[in-house]
């Protein structure tokens, strides 16, 4: 886990850089997107950050599964959480930049599925948790329920958008990557603003579990 | 292997006795199927046909699907537990429930094309599609419902959780069906959509029998 300052700063460092520089560089006009690009530094990192949540939860729902060690269940379940909160930004950043590019808050895009049902899934795995009582049987149960949804949205995801015929989004169905397309200046900004994201993310999984655990003590 | 045997024909010989259940979803099948053609008339194009006919299925398979591990009791699960491997229990149940879903599918296809006619599917991909649907919805199913069983309210619990886990599954099995209206379809496309239903499949019965002991023992 992030220890020390330096590591706690320079997550919010990187994004305030993001935030400014994303402003002020100079982006590509293309046609449709024109300065809306510029969405690209804060609505895909969203996305990095919450599917790094979700595999850190998967890790140690596999983990409390091995060993049955409550403190892994606590990581398992505030990491689902806290995906969650990035997953709403990441939905909302998202519907808004499809609203000025695409016309529409929602699409049916292959894309757009994936992440409407993963949420759904770890939504569902929130209902999951607060439907048992006791402790130890809801631990073991909404692992198995975490590695068995995380498993076929990995397929879904991976294989689905590569099936379907066409994507609104880059890199899909015959449009050409935005990774690739993306030039020097852009990668300057969206490279440090996903690192600091994800950074930020972690230092609050820190502080959520920590808040849990003495919640735990003061109750007893 | 034995002991799968057996416990699928306890499972079969069960349902001929009652045989309450499978009536009782043919005929919310053979209703639904009614009321949608009330609805739509006989000619609707081919997509809705499609969605129509997994709606349709997707919910009989909830209804047939979740009561298989919800009608065994505590006592009941502890008998089982000393008898057979969890690994025989899950792999029993998931075969039973994907003969009951394929009996149920095949019903409900006749009885759709009774009332909805058949659109021109390509039969190599309709056919093996369709029974690689029947048996990955109703894998992954059975072990939702074996989640499901454990925890307090399971009825609604049941779709909440089944809902995610298998919409990717749908959605593959639309896509294969609206490729299977094209004309003059090649070998290669066929098999790249089976092979991604297989691969599903595949998944779901590992994961079945990696998970299921750590939700059957108490």
């Amino acid at each position: 886990m992030i220890k020390g300052i330096w590591w706690k700063l320079a997550g919010p460092a990187l994004i305030l850089y993001s935030v400014i520089a994303g402003q002020l560089i100079d982006v590509p006009d293309l046609p449709v997107i024109r300065d809306t690009i510029r969405n690209l530094f804060y609505h895909v990192p969203m996305w990095f950050v919450m599917f790094t949540m979700f595999g850190t939860s998967l890790v140690y729902s596999i983990r409390y599964l091995s060993g049955f060690k409550p403190e892994h269940d606590l990581m398992a379940s505030e990491s689902v959480n806290n995906g969650i909160f990035f997953g709403i930004l990441g939905l909302t950043t998202g519907m808004v930049w499809a609203k000025f590019t695409w016309g529409d808050f929602w699409t049916n895009d292959p894309q757009l599925n994936g992440a409407a049902v993963s949420m759904m899934a770890y939504l569902a795995y929130t209902i999951l948790r607060s439907s048992i009582d006791e402790k130890a049987m809801r631990a073991r149960i909404s692992a198995v329920y975490n590695i068995f949804a995380f498993m076929l949205l990995v397929i879904f995801l991976g294989v689905l958008p590569r099936l379907a015929e066409s994507s609104l989004h880059p890199g899909k169905g015959g449009n050409s990557s935005t990774m690739e397309g993306l030039d020097i200046t852009m990668r300057m900004v969206f490279y440090p603003a996903a690192i600091g994201w994800i950074i930020t993310a972690y230092w609050l999984l820190q502080i959520r579990t920590r808040k849990r655990r003495l919640m735990q003590v003061v109750q007893k | 292997m034995k002991e799968i045997k057996e416990l699928v024909r306890k499972d079969l010989l069960l349902e001929l006795r009652q045989k309450y259940a499978i009536n009782g979803i043919l005929l919310y099948v053979v209703s639904t199927i009614f009321v949608v053609q009330l609805c739509f008339g006989r000619v609707i194009d081919e997509n809705a046909w499609i969605a129509l006919f997994w709606i349709i299925l997707l919910f009989a398979a909830f209804n047939a699907v979740s009561k298989s591990f919800v009608q065994e009791s505590a006592s009941r699960r502890l008998y089982y537990f000393m008898l057979a491997p969890a690994v025989s229990v899950v792999l029993s149940k998931i075969v039973y429930n994907a003969l009951l879903m394929v009996v149920l599918g095949v019903l409900s296809l006749l009885v759709f094309i009774v009332f909805m006619g058949f659109p021109g599917f390509n039969l190599y991909l309709f056919l093996p599609a369709f029974l690689l649907g029947c048996i990955g919805i109703s894998g992954a199913l059975t072990m939702v419902s074996a989640i499901a069983s454990r925890s307090g309210n399971n009825a609604a619990l049941m779709a909440i959780l089944g809902f995610p886990v298998v919409v990717p599954m749908l959605l593959l099995l639309v896509n294969a069906c609206r490729l299977a209206l094209k004309e003059g379809l090649i070998v290669a496309e066929i098999l790249k959509n089976l092979s991604a239903l297989f691969l599903i499949d595949a998944v779901v019965i590992i994961l079945a029998v990696i998970l299921f002991p750590y939700l059957w023992r108490d």
